[in-house]
């Protein structure tokens, strides 16, 4: 699903946030993203979300080039991934459903359809009686909740978290954990960078830990 | 069916053109029609800003409107005169009143002539000697020294500078005919000076239009700016740059709508506060001359302009601004 080769990241000034990273996602794995802060987790998404382009090497994405693609191209690669953002960026004058739908109209979905489709994502998420309220009416943790609606409601392929649980406490916090592992099990790739070691050890999944920019390790935490 | 279901989930791995085919002629205007009605939503939600923006705009399409029109008016004023172009024209001292008489006739038959009115040498005699001190002159004449004046109004359609120039000639050829004067100079004045009030106006608007151009501009930069936050996370979502464009240019449509609504009240208003003492004025010119207010057809014009200023203004400043706002 997603594989780096010999990708280095340097910012305008020198700074270098990724050096030579290989690395190789399957289809349907879900795996952390982990590392001191500013060890370059950030940095990875982002070229994989092509917010920031690669200085070397090459990135592939569902099989496609993206560190080649043209800016015409990068919105219809990003409807096939899902973001999930540490501060949501949910749009706080919009109701929880306008947030939620809001991708399947990008997307130009018909009407019924975006009705259909964004109410099972908020289901999925346990939010379906919340729809009418506005973010800023709900607490931290559904606020999340109503941020991976958003991000899983044209069903991608890939889910990308930036410190999805970096302002939840750690109940909440395996909740939405929870959630992710029940789309990782119906076939989404799952990305997520968290720097939350204790929460990242209760879970038997494979990690990609950073450090400086340079891959330290990748492979399951307990081995 | 079947067979386009198989199709349809085929092509979901082949995004980027599946996307473009589902989104159907109808979804597509569904879509405009509801971005168009967000636009005005969001412009009524923070209508004290809207509604300054559009006084703003609503008086710079006035002038223009407001000129043009009363322009307009002066131009029919000068066209049709109700009947007062006249030619005076004197007959020879030697013409006689019965032959004159005869002449008023066959003008009168003319097809170009809409009335001739005959005044004998006694009649005029008699005008004279109502101006104060005249009588006293008048009365130390032997004989009246005045010859016959035929007052020739011409028809409908050759009132106009250029016929009542050639009626003139006409007149000319006639041998029993002195003099034919033809009380034109103030009309061709008044098409000199109208000619040059419509360069004018033509120049102010130009530059009102660029006002236009540049407040809606603004207008729509400071909402870019305001929504930048949701640019950004609608562009991480796949927008396409033309998705994020879409409510801007709407809202500049409507802007400029919204101020060609509010110039025809303007126009309208000031008119009928006008239209009173215009009336009196004419009404001490022996004239029937009412202002015409604004037609329908300049209306839409209003319409149309505004609202064409109105996207051209959003469109310079969305794609100055828009391309700028990337995630970071």
């Amino acid at each position: 699903m997603i594989r780096f080769d010999n990708v280095s990241k340097r910012y305008p000034g020198g700074f270098e946030a990724l050096s030579n990273i290989s690395l190789q996602l399957e289809r349907g794995a879900l795996a952390f993203l982990t590392g001191h802060s500013g060890a370059g987790k950030s940095t990875l998404l982002k070229l994989i979300a092509m917010v920031e382009r690669a200085t070397r090497g090459q990135i592939f994405v569902d099989g496609q080039n993206v560190s080649r693609i043209s800016r015409r191209r990068i919105p219809y690669i990003r409807r096939k991934i899902g973001f999930i953002f540490q501060n949501h960026n949910l749009l706080f004058d919009r109701t929880v459903f306008d947030n939620v739908a809001l991708p399947l109209i990008i997307a130009g979905y018909r009407h019924q359809e975006v009705g259909r489709r964004a109410r099972a994502a908020l289901d999925k998420v346990g939010l379906l009686d919340k729809e009418r309220l506005y973010p800023i009416t709900l607490s931290g943790g559904e606020q999340q909740r109503v941020g991976i609606a958003r991000a899983v409601v044209n069903k991608p392929l890939l889910l990308l978290a930036d410190e999805p649980t970096g302002n939840l406490d750690p109940e909440l916090s395996r909740e939405i954990m929870n959630l992710f592992a029940l789309f990782n099990q119906v076939g989404v790739t799952v990305l997520i960078a968290s720097h939350d070691v204790t929460l990242i050890q209760q879970l038997d999944y494979p990690v990609i830990t950073l450090d400086h920019g340079r891959l330290l390790h990748s492979g399951r935490a307990s081995a | 069916m079947k067979r386009a279901r198989i199709n349809r989930r085929r092509s979901e791995h082949h995004w980027s053109k599946s996307l473009r085919r589902r989104l159907s002629l109808r979804t597509w205007l569904l879509r405009h029609a509801q971005v168009a009605f967000d636009s005005l939503g969001r412009l009524y939600r923070n209508w004290v800003s809207s509604l300054m923006t559009t006084a703003v705009l609503g008086i710079a399409l006035s002038m223009p409107a407001g000129m043009y029109l009363l322009l307009d008016n002066l131009d029919r004023l000068s066209g049709s005169w109700d009947g007062q172009a006249s030619l005076s024209v004197f007959l020879k001292p030697r013409v006689s009143e019965t032959a004159a008489a005869t002449l008023a006739e066959t003008i009168r038959n003319w097809p170009e002539i809409a009335g001739v009115t005959m005044v004998t040498p006694a009649e005029a005699l008699e005008e004279f000697g109502q101006h104060a001190g005249f009588a006293d002159v008048l009365g130390a004449l032997e004989e009246n020294p005045l010859p016959v004046v035929l007052l020739v109004t011409p028809g409908p359609g050759h009132g106009d500078p250029q016929s009542a120039s050639e009626l003139q000639q006409k007149f000319r050829g006639l041998p029993e005919i002195e003099l034919a004067q033809l009380d034109l100079q103030w009309v061709q004045r008044l098409a000199a000076m109208l000619d040059m009030a419509r360069r004018g106006v033509a120049v102010i608007s130009a530059l009102l239009a660029l006002a236009v151009l540049l407040v809606v501009g603004n207008t729509i930069r400071l909402e870019i700016q305001n929504r930048r936050e949701e640019i950004v996370v609608t562009k991480l979502i796949g927008a396409t740059n033309s998705f994020i464009r879409r409510p801007f240019l709407y809202s500049g449509i409507w802007y400029g709508v919204l101020g060609a609504g509010v110039a025809w009240l303007i126009v309208e208003i000031s008119f009928w506060l006008l239209a009173g003492p215009v009336q009196h004025l004419a009404g001490l010119y022996q004239s029937h001359f009412a202002l015409q207010t604004l037609p329908l057809q300049l209306l839409l014009v209003l319409l149309g302009s505004g609202s064409a200023l109105g996207l051209l203004g959003s469109w310079l400043a969305v794609g100055r601004h828009l391309s700028a706002i990337e995630p970071s």
